[in-house]
C-alpha cells in the first residue's frame, strides 16, 4: 500500500492504494470516475485513454504510483462550466459515437491529436486513432468529428 | 409543426456518453458486494475426474466456492436453444445439456467449472488459482468440415450432428439442373468471427432477502427474454421475483442476446450467499466465451442457360454450432439462412441443406446479419463466378435475373412486399462510376498494381416475425414487440419499449416517432428500455427488428392515445367524436374554432372534474388516466435490399489489399433519422469488410483459440477504411404503417462478398478465402504471374 497523490480534473486527490494499482483501476474504483472504460487486457483498445500532464496515455498501461504528483484529465474533466469541449460537441453533431463505450478514450485521444497537430489530414487522423478501437461507427463520423473540432479549437 | 421523422436530429443519448456519465454494468457497485471469478476449463474436451476446492476455500477473503455439483443439487437449469429444428427425415434436433457450471465434462476452452466468490477481485483471482481440477483430456473435435467424422462429443449424438435440415425441393432442382447449359459450382468457407462488442460482458447480481427478489444487472440486448429463460428454464427464481436490468450496454451485435452461464450462476449464488456479486469479463474471457459467428463450409451450384438465366440453385452447408446449441444457434443457419440463399434473384428451383454440427469450440450463434451474410456470400460469389464463366457483365447478369414485379414470391419462403432492385443497381453504378473502372484498372496496371471491382446485390429478411409463422417453424417464443405510452398529467411523455438500445439510438429515433404521432416536443419525450420492472415485456433488439416491430408498437400505442383524446375532447367540447380531428398536438372540432391541446386533454384525463360542478370530461366507458399499450405482431418480415460496389488495388509484391472505394446504395424504406442510418451503414460495412480482409477466429487441432486477444485477432482500425460512399433508393415497406424496413445489418451482409468479388476480380478469378490476408493474396499473385507467363 502506498499513498497516491494526483491532481485529477483540477482537484487534488490523495488515496491509499496497493502498489500494483493501475491508473485505470485507481480512477474507476478509488475515485469512482467510471467514464474511463476498460475494454481489453492487452492495452490495445484505447477505451481507457486519459491525459497525464497534458499527453494522452492508455491508463491501463501505467501504475498509479508511477505517475504520483501528475495532473490527470479524464473524460469527466473535459467540460468547462458545464459546457462541452469542442471535440465533445463535434462528436455529438456528427454522430461520432453509437454505444458510447469507446467514446471517452476516443475523445481524449483525439483532443491530444489536435494539441499536437492543429490541422490534421484525414490520413493523419486515421493513423493517430490506430490505438483506439471502435466496433460501432466504422470510424468515418469520428474522423469527420475530429476535423470539425479542428475548426473550432 | 415540421415532421421530425426523416430529420437529422442529434442524439439525446450523446451527452451522457460524451461526458463520462454513461452507466454501464461494470460501473455499478452495490453496498457490500463480493467479486466473482470463474474457473474455466483449459482443455477443449475433457472429463472432470476430481475437483478439489479445499485449498482455495482457505485462501484469504473467500466467501464461497460453488461448482457444478451444487448447481445440479439445486436443480438450476442449463442454457438452451431457442428454436427447435427438425431434420429432413422428420426427427427432432439433438441438443446436449448445457449446465451453467460443468459437472462431469467440459466441451470447449473456457467452459466454466466453478465460481470463486471473494471480498475483493484480487482475492477471488488468487483463490481461483488454488482450485484443483483433475481432467482426463480427450481428443477434441474442432474442424467444421470434419466434425461428423470425429469422436462423439455428446453422448447419444451420433456424428456430432444436431440436425440435417432441408428447405426446398431436391427433385425440382435436379430437373432444373438437367436442363442447364452450364453449372457453376463453388466451395466456400465462411470464416468464423468473434463479435467483439467493445464493452466486455459483465453482471452484478443482488438479492433482497426481505422481498425475496433477485436483481440482475447485465450486458443484455433483451432483458425480458433473459428473465424468461432464467426463470422458465434456469429455475433461478419465478419471473415476479427476478428483475433483469440492462443499463447502458456497450455494443452487442448479437453476442449479448444469449443468457450466459455467468448470469445464471451469479443470480443463483447471490441468493445463496445473501450478498451482491459482481463479475466483469476480461477481454480474454470474452474471446473464449462470448458466442462466435458464421463458421460455415458450403458447396453450392447454380444452373444457368448460356444467355445467363438462372434455372436452379443448390446449397449444401455444414454449419458449426460450437460445443452447445444456444438461443439463436439453431435458427441462424436454418430459417435465417436458407430462405435468403437464393438472394435477389428469380430462380425457379432451389434447395438449401444444412448439417449443423457440434465441435469443441465456443458456441456459435447470431452475429450481425446472422445467417443472411452467409447466404448472401454464397449466392453473390456464385453469381460473380457465373459472370466470369459466361462472359456477361456482372451487373447485367444480375439485372437479368432480378424480379420484375413486386410482391416478389421467392423460390423458398419469403414474399417480398416491395423493392426496386434495378433502380438500386443503376444508382449504385452511377455512384461508383462503374463505367470508369476500366480506365482506373489501366492506371493501376501502369503502377504495377492489380485492380478489381466487385458487386453484390442483396436482400435480407428483417423484423423477424410474425409470431405464428416463427412459432410454426420451431421458435420458442413469439416475436412481437410491446410499447407503452404514458402521457403524464403535466404534459411530458414516457415511452416504454421492449426493444433495447445498445448503440442503435432508440432514445432519439423512437422519440422522433412519438413526437410526430403526439405533437409533443421531442424534449418532452423520454424513451425507457432495459428494465423488466419498468416495461411490461419485450423481446429485445436483434435482426433489425427494433424499428420495424418495436417502432410500430409505439405508433400503435400513440394512435390509441389519440383516439382516447378525441373521445375526451368531444365530451369536453360537446361535439361528436367523429368530428374531432387531431393535428400537431391539437384536437380540433371540424368546422369550428373549438379545440383542446393534447396537454389539456391529458390533464383532464388525470383530473377529471371541476369545482362546484358534477361534471367529468370522460365519456362513459373511459377510465381516468392517459396510458396506452400495444403488443404489435407484424404481418410479415421486412425486406431491405441494395447494391454495393467495391474497388480494391493489390500490390502483387506484398499481397497487400487496399480498399480504394466502397459504394453502398441501400433501400431501407422510410428513413426516420438519416444521420443514424448512415452510422448504422458505416458500422455494418466496417464489420463486413473486417470479415473479408482482416478478421478470423482460429482454433488449433487441440481446440485452443489461437486468436484470443487483440494482439492476435485483427480488429479493423480507422486506417483500414476509405471514406464510404453511401446512398439510398426508397420503396416503402407495405406491411407496416411507417413503411420502414431496417438498416442495422445491411453493411455486414453485403460487404464481405462485395470486397471478395473485387479481390478475386483483381486476381483474375482465383479463389481466395476470407480474410484475404496479404499472405494468401501474395501467393495468389505469384500463381497469376506463373499462369500469365505460361499463356504468353
Amino acid at each position: 500500500m502506498g499513498k497516491i497523490s494526483l491532481e485529477v480534473n483540477g482537484r487534488k486527490v490523495e488515496k491509499e492504494a496497493p502498489d500494483n494499482t493501475l491508473l485505470s483501476t485507481f480512477l474507476r474504483e478509488h475515485l469512482q470516475l467510471t467514464g474511463t472504460h476498460i475494454g481489453c487486457d492487452t492495452s490495445q483498445c484505447g477505451a481507457c485513454v486519459v491525459h497525464v500532464d497534458g499527453n494522452s496515455l492508455k491508463s491501463c498501461t501505467a501504475l498509479a504510483a508511477d505517475i504520483n504528483g501528475s495532473k490527470v484529465t479524464t473524460i469527466e474533466g473535459l467540460e468547462t462550466n458545464g459546457k462541452m469541449h469542442p471535440m465533445q460537441e463535434a462528436f455529438k453533431k456528427l454522430h461520432g459515437l453509437q454505444c458510447g463505450f469507446c467514446t471517452p478514450g476516443m475523445v481524449m485521444s483525439a483532443v491530444d491529436l489536435l494539441q499536437k497537430n492543429k490541422k490534421p489530414s484525414d490520413a493523419e487522423i486515421r493513423d493517430w486513432l490506430e490505438g483506439n478501437i471502435c466496433r460501432c461507427t466504422g470510424y468515418q463520423n469520428i474522423v469527420a468529428a475530429v476535423k470539425e473540432a479542428a475548426t473550432k479549437m | 409543426m415540421a415532421s421530425l421523422v426523416g430529420s437529422r436530429v442529434e442524439r439525446k443519448e450523446d451527452k451522457r456518453f460524451l461526458t463520462g456519465k454513461g452507466r454501464y454494468t461494470a460501473d455499478i457497485n452495490l453496498a457490500n458486494q463480493t467479486y466473482a471469478i470463474f474457473v474455466r476449463s483449459p482443455h477443449a474436451r475433457a472429463s472432470i475426474k476430481k475437483l478439489n476446492i479445499d485449498k482455495a476455500l482457505k485462501s484469504s477473503g473467500v466467501v464461497s466456492i460453488l461448482t457444478g455439483k451444487e448447481i445440479a443439487d439445486d436443480k438450476i437449469g442449463g442454457l438452451i436453444a431457442g428454436w427447435a429444428i427438425r431434420s429432413e427425415d422428420g426427427t427432432e434436433m439433438k441438443c446436449p445439456g448445457n449446465p451453467p457450471l460443468a459437472k462431469d465434462n467440459v466441451n470447449f476452452v473456457g467452459d466454466p467449472v466453478a465460481v470463486v466468490i471473494a471480498e475483493s477481485l484480487a482475492e477471488a483471482k488468487e483463490a481461483a488459482e488454488k482450485v484443483e481440477v483433475d481432467y482426463k483430456v480427450l481428443k477434441a473435435v474442432t474442424s467444421t468440415a470434419d466434425a461428423m467424422n470425429g469422436d462423439t462429443i455428446h453422448e447419444g449424438i451420433d456424428k456430432n450432428l444436431c440436425f440435417d435440415w432441408l428447405l426446398g425441393d431436391r427433385q425440382k432442382v435436379k430437373e432444373a439442373f438437367d436442363k442447364a447449359d452450364k453449372v457453376i459450382s463453388i466451395d466456400i468457407i465462411n470464416n468464423r468471427l468473434i463479435p467483439n462488442a467493445m464493452e466486455p460482458r459483465a453482471c452484478v447480481a443482488d438479492y433482497n432477502a426481505a422481498s425475496e427478489e433477485i436483481t440482475l444487472y447485465t450486458t443484455s440486448q433483451n432483458p425480458h427474454l433473459s428473465r424468461l429463460i432464467m426463470s422458465a428454464f434456469g429455475n433461478v427464481a419465478p419471473e415476479h421475483k427476478l428483475r433483469v436490468v440492462a443499463p447502458d450496454v456497450g455494443g452487442g451485435f448479437g453476442s449479448k442476446i444469449n443468457v450466459y452461464n455467468e448470469d445464471i450462476v451469479c443470480s443463483w449464488a447471490a441468493k445463496k450467499i445473501n450478498r451482491a456479486i459482481k463479475w466483469v469479463a476480461e477481454r480474454s474471457e470474452s474471446f473464449l466465451t462470448d458466442i462466435h459467428g458464421r463458421d460455415h463450409v458450403t458447396h453450392a451450384e447454380l444452373a444457368v442457360t448460356k444467355d445467363g438465366k438462372f434455372l436452379g440453385f443448390k446449397n449444401e452447408t455444414i454449419a458449426n454450432l460450437g460445443a452447445y446449441a444456444r438461443v439463436f444457434g439453431t435458427v441462424t443457419p436454418t430459417y435465417l439462412f436458407g430462405p435468403c440463399a437464393t438472394g435477389v434473384y428469380e430462380i425457379p428451383a432451389a434447395y438449401t441443406n444444412v448439417k449443423a454440427v457440434y465441435t469443441n469450440t465456443a458456441p456459435v450463434d447470431a452475429y450481425r446479419g446472422a445467417g443472411r451474410p452467409e447466404a448472401t456470400y454464397t449466392i453473390e460469389r456464385l453469381v460473380e463466378k457465373a459472370s466470369m464463366e459466361l462472359g456477361i457483365d456482372k451487373t447485367e447478369l444480375r439485372i437479368k435475373n432480378f424480379p420484375t414485379a413486386f410482391p416478389f414470391k421467392q423460390t423458398l419462403v419469403h414474399t417480398v412486399d416491395s423493392g426496386d432492385y434495378v433502380a438500386g443497381m443503376e444508382k449504385a453504378k452511377q455512384m461508383a462510376d462503374y463505367k470508369g473502372f476500366e480506365a482506373r484498372r489501366k492506371e493501376s496496371e501502369a503502377k504495377g498494381k492489380l485492380r478489381g471491382i466487385g458487386v453484390t446485390s442483396y436482400f435480407e429478411a428483417c423484423g423477424i416475425a410474425p409470431s405464428a409463422a416463427v412459432m410454426s417453424l420451431g421458435c420458442g417464443v413469439g416475436l412481437w414487440e410491446s410499447a407503452e405510452v404514458r402521457f403524464n398529467p403535466t404534459g411530458q411523455v414516457t415511452v416504454y419499449t421492449g426493444s433495447h438500445s445498445h448503440g442503435q439510438s432508440h432514445q432519439t429515433t423512437f422519440a422522433q416517432i412519438a413526437a410526430d404521432e403526439l405533437g409533443v416536443p421531442i424534449e418532452n419525450i423520454d424513451i425507457v428500455h432495459g428494465d423488466t420492472d419498468k416495461g411490461t415485456f419485450g423481446m429485445g433488439t436483434y435482426g433489425s427488428r427494433s424499428l420495424a416491430v418495436g417502432g410500430i408498437a409505439i405508433v400503435n400505442a400513440c394512435k390509441k392515445i389519440v383516439e382516447k383524446g378525441k373521445r375526451v375532447t368531444a365530451k369536453m367540447l360537446e361535439a361528436n367524436p367523429e368530428d374531432v380531428e387531431f393535428k400537431d398536438g391539437e384536437f380540433i372540432v371540424s368546422k369550428s374554432n373549438k379545440k383542446k391541446t393534447i396537454g389539456e386533454v391529458a390533464f383532464a384525463c388525470y383530473l377529471p372534474g371541476v369545482r362546484d360542478e358534477m361534471k367529468s370530461p370522460l365519456p362513459e366507458g373511459d377510465e381516468p388516466g392517459l396510458k396506452e399499450t400495444s403488443f404489435y405482431d407484424p404481418s410479415n418480415f421486412s425486406f431491405p435490399a441494395g447494391t454495393h460496389i467495391a474497388e480494391v488495388e493489390i500490390d502483387p509484391e506484398t499481397g497487400h489489399v487496399k480498399l480504394e472505394k466502397y459504394t453502398a446504395c441501400d433501400d431501407f424504406g422510410r428513413i426516420i433519422n438519416p444521420m443514424v442510418v448512415e452510422g448504422q451503414v458505416h458500422g455494418g460495412l466496417a464489420q463486413g469488410i473486417g470479415q473479408a480482409l482482416y478478421e478470423n477466429a482460429e482454433y488449433d487441432e487441440t481446440g485452443q483459440l489461437m486468436t484470443g486477444s487483440y494482439m492476435d485477432y485483427t480488429m479493423p482500425r480507422a486506417d483500414n477504411f476509405p471514406e464510404f460512399n453511401i446512398g439510398y433508393t426508397c420503396t416503402h415497406a407495405t406491411t407496416n404503417p411507417l413503411g420502414v424496413k431496417g438498416c442495422g445489418e445491411a453493411g455486414a451482409i453485403a460487404a464481405p462478398p462485395t470486397v471478395m468479388n473485387a479481390v478475386i476480380d483483381a486476381l483474375g478469378g482465383q479463389e481466395v478465402t476470407m480474410p484475404a490476408t496479404a499472405e494468401k493474396v501474395w501467393k495468389a499473385c505469384k500463381n497469376l504471374k506463373k499462369s500469365n507467363a505460361k499463356a504468353a
